[in-house]
């Protein structure tokens, strides 16, 4: 039976670029800006860096192939540099790899870095892209909103709830991302919007308006992690540990089987038992201070809140409705903004997660710092799409706690 | 002894109402004045020869063997594909076996007779499935534009009576040019409307009808059903009156709403006769073009009595009227829309993987585990089954022909398609298996959570640069009526 992965890695840095729409820079630029506020808070030199990850999700328009591009941009000593994609997860797959590595005993001090620039595109949303050649003779490429879409659909459905009162709840979920993102001076979105506002915006991909899509942004997170005993011996007290990583990848049940009717993420369900148990977290909805989950749309958000067993199956809308997710509610969700006005620079989104509740935790989040004291801190990051896709869930909290 | 088996019809959805065209025109064209009465049968943007085709087929194949068929004949004027065989693709998507003779006939407007006539005659080496289908490109403004329809017929031929025995055929074949179209050329170019009417139509086309009725030792009072496809108003009656055919026997040209389907007519209005013939009526059907092909038929009553689910009339039944020319225009290639960004993605085909994955692709053929029983799309080699993923058990599974339910949709304004917004989302088929699929002739009623569903056989893509057109199946609703 594996030990899991709890308290074995220490955060030494991270750091984290402004998300948004970085027409003068290059990935490198949002690279390096994030490696050096990370490496000015880990306190070490390039030459301590054993190993390094780098997650990305386009290639095209990004950095291209390899782990050459951050291996240069950042200068690293000729270390191991690996390159991963995994849809939207990528950010937390480059993180688990770090984590891995150092868990392993392989490396004593290893970088994640997720870069991503989205806007060098040429249009809003994220680029249609293949699927893999057999995918694109049968499959359905759509569009992200056209495909998360179809969770309302089903949602709405299976419990029976008025269009108008689930469209009331999703908007409610982006007002409150953007009142908190108003609050982040490195949030791509930073102006408050109202539900009337949420509510009569452009369609986009039914019933999914403008405002229930999230931001696409340029941006660059990163981790640098290592042992908590090498982490106190260069003068660290206050550690964060990682408390869980669990990834949950969709097989195909969902849209080959039978038994998924589309109104939930079968994979986040399995990654937050896993991670629970991981974690030693036996009541999520009490113990889980902090969330950072996977708002690619705000209908994504609420049914998260189901996967993740902070509210029972068919109620999330209305804990949403009451308030519980709010900057001032029982547990306080997307405090940064979330990717919908933080923003999504895919590969930096898992690691821009972690990045939050690393702040929170420590007491440093500034003008958004939640009140009481936060112990755990998860954060979730999906990619792909609810019928095929990778849920990926990283817990962090206090050494101790 | 060779004889009509089955006769199956398709007709797409939307149907074009003449007075919005020249509404649109009339500021051009205000001659087209008198044509601007009725409605026409058009294609959606995912539909074409070879769609249409296998549609009429798969009606027609309803309660058949397919493994009967031996041959395939595909007619047509306007298939997609100059050199690659337009029927072979008809062929993969009825998942009809290798072992099938499969031919284009076509460049005539009575290849659609041809064929029949053709088939009929080779009755002893087997079944032969005769296409006709036709999507007839016609320049905005003009008189075609507002005459043709899009349509496909198709009749399963073989030994014995059937519906209908065949007794014989006469042609006539003159190189007489009322129009024509070179393989560079994109639209026809026709001549005098007067010469075609009194030099083809009433010579040439005579010519075949009092040939066929002298061979067979016939008077024009033995037709009880004439079915005469010319596009030309009073042409086929002038006909009749001048064979001594009663005016009653003539069978409706379709084109007050269907409009003229090339040389699938003769073959759509043989349905048409097939539909109301009693046992022992004769029909004689009639195809135009460079000549004239005559065939005579003797109804065995059986159609009547069958009364198919599907049919001619099935398929004229199903329509939506449209009144939107410009988005016809759209739909038929004379208009160059702004696309956006999104419709830049990569269409190029790999013709490898579709020929190894042909069945999946072009035939909807799933797998079923010969150990659980579970079924799904596409077929691999381990079973979706979570509890007993079994390697190397499964068997084909088709799924065309099964209904299913909508279980998640979205209507996505984002996502490019020419006719937004683009509804998708998954499906589950009667007896298992599902599939995240493309929604189309759909609209914002007809989708919904639960909402009835069947396959039909569409263009998902084409490639712009090299043309190829990608095959695949979609969903249309199919509540009542659909």
């Amino acid at each position: 039976m594996a030990s899991g992965i709890r308290d074995k890695v220490a955060i030494l840095g991270m750091g984290c670029a402004r998300f948004g729409e970085r027409w003068n820079d290059d990935a490198e630029q949002l690279m390096v800006e994030a490696y050096v506020e990370a490496m000015a808070d880990a306190g070490i030199e390039p030459s301590q860096i054993d190993a390094a990850w780098q997650s990305v999700g386009f290639d095209a328009m990004n950095v291209g192939p390899s782990g050459i591009p951050a291996a240069i941009a950042l200068r690293l000593p000729n270390c191991a540099v690996t390159k991963v994609e995994n849809y939207c997860a990528s950010g937390t797959e480059a993180f688990r790899g770090a984590v891995y590595a150092v868990a392993s005993g392989a490396a004593d001090i290893a970088l994640a870095v997720g870069v991503e620039k989205l806007k060098d595109t040429g249009y809003g949303g994220l680029p249609v892209r293949t699927r893999g050649t057999m995918f694109d003779m049968i499959g359905v490429v759509g569009s992200a909103p056209g495909n998360f879409a179809q969770l309302a659909s089903a949602y709405q459905a299976k419990h029976g709830i008025a269009p108008d009162d689930l469209k009331r709840a999703m908007a409610h979920v982006s007002v409150k991302s953007h009142a908190n993102g108003a609050k982040n001076p490195k949030a791509h979105l930073r102006k408050p919007v109202d539900i009337e506002t949420v509510m009569n915006a452009p369609m986009i991909a039914a019933p999914l308006g403008l405002y229930d899509c999230c931001g696409v942004s340029d941006g660059a997170a990163v981790a640098i992690v290592t042992t908590p005993e090498i982490a106190r011996s260069l003068g660290k007290t206050d550690l964060v540990t990682v408390k869980a990583l669990q990834l949950a990848v969709s097989n195909g049940w969902e849209l080959q089987g039978a038994g998924w009717d589309g109104s939930y993420l079968h994979t986040t369900r399995i990654a937050a038992a896993k991670a629970y148990k991981e974690a030693g977290i036996s009541d999520p909805g009490s113990q889980v201070s902090l969330m950072e989950v996977h708002d690619c749309f705000s209908i994504t958000e609420l049914v998260t809140m189901e996967d993740l067993a902070i509210s029972r199956e068919g109620q999330g809308w209305k804990d949403v409705l009451d308030g519980r997710f709010d900057a001032d509610g029982k547990n306080p969700c997307q405090i940064d903004g979330g990717l919908k006005c933080f923003g999504h620079p895919i590969g930096a989104s898992g690691i821009r997660m972690i990045y939050e509740n690393y702040l929170q935790l420590l007491g440093r989040a500034g003008d958004r710092q939640v009140a009481g004291t936060p112990t755990f801190g998860l954060s979730h990051n999906l990619g792909g799409m609810p019928n095929q896709n990778v849920a990926a869930i990283a817990i962090v909290g206090l050494e101790g706690a | 002894m060779s004889g009509i088996l089955s006769i199956g019809a398709y007709v797409p959805l939307m149907r074009l109402q003449r007075a919005a065209v020249y509404e649109a025109n009339k500021w051009f064209a205000p001659g087209l004045r008198g044509l601007a009465r009725g409605e026409r049968a058009i294609a959606n943007w995912d539909e074409d020869v070879v769609t249409m085709a296998v549609e009429a087929a798969r009606d027609c194949l309803v309660g058949q063997d397919a493994a009967d068929v031996s041959t395939l004949l595909l007619a047509s004027t306007s298939a997609p594909f100059a050199d690659r065989q337009n029927a072979g693709i008809v062929k993969e998507a009825l998942t009809l076996p290798d072992a099938v003779l499969t031919l284009d006939v076509g460049t005539s407007q009575k290849a659609g007779t041809g064929a029949l006539i053709q088939a009929f005659r080779s009755a002893d080496s087997g079944c032969t499935l005769v296409a006709a289908s036709e999507k007839r490109r016609a320049r905005p403004a003009s008189e075609d534009e507002l005459a043709n329809g899009d349509a496909a017929a198709a009749l399963l031929v073989g030994p014995g009576e059937g519906l209908a025995r065949f007794i014989g055929s006469h042609s006539v074949s003159a190189d007489f040019v009322d129009h024509f179209r070179t393989t560079a050329a994109e639209f026809d170019y026709g001549w005098e409307a007067r010469w075609i009417r009194e030099e083809g139509y009433a010579k040439l086309a005579g010519e075949a009808v009092s040939g066929l009725l002298a061979a067979q030792g016939l008077s024009g009072l033995d037709i009880a059903h004439f079915a005469a496809a010319i596009p030309a108003k009073g042409a086929a009656g002038a006909l009749a009156a001048k064979a001594g055919i009663a005016a009653e026997a003539v069978v409706d040209d379709l084109a007050a709403n269907l409009g003229f389907a090339g040389c699938a007519h003769p073959l759509l209005m043989l349905a048409a006769a097939l539909e109301r013939a009693k046992a022992g009526e004769k029909i004689l059907v009639l195809g135009f073009g460079q000549g004239a092909d005559a065939l005579l038929l003797e109804a065995t009553g059986a159609a009547g009595q069958a009364a198919p689910a599907g049919g001619l009339t099935a398929a004229l039944a199903r329509s939506r009227k449209e009144e939107n020319y410009l988005k016809y225009l759209a739909f038929a290639g004379h208009l160059n829309l702004e696309l956006g960004k999104r419709a830049e993605f990569d269409q190029k085909p790999v013709l490898t993987a579709l020929y190894r994955n042909r069945k999946a692709v072009l035939g909807l053929v799933g797998g079923r585990c010969t150990v659980t029983g579970t079924v799904q799309f596409p077929r691999s080699e381990i079973s979706v089954n979570q509890n007993e993923p079994a390697i190397g058990t499964q068997e084909d599974y088709p799924f065309a022909h099964r209904r299913a339910k909508v279980l998640t949709y979205t209507a996505d304004s984002l996502t490019y398609t020419p006719d937004p917004p683009n509804y998708y989302g998954m499906i589950e088929f009667d007896g298992g298996g599902r599939m995240m699929i493309e929604f189309t002739d759909a609209d914002p009623a007809s989708i919904y959570v639960g909402a009835p569903v069947r396959m039909m056989f569409r263009i998902k893509a084409h490639d712009e640069r090299s043309g190829f057109v990608k095959y695949f199946w979609k969903a249309v609703p199919a509540a009542e009526g659909n």
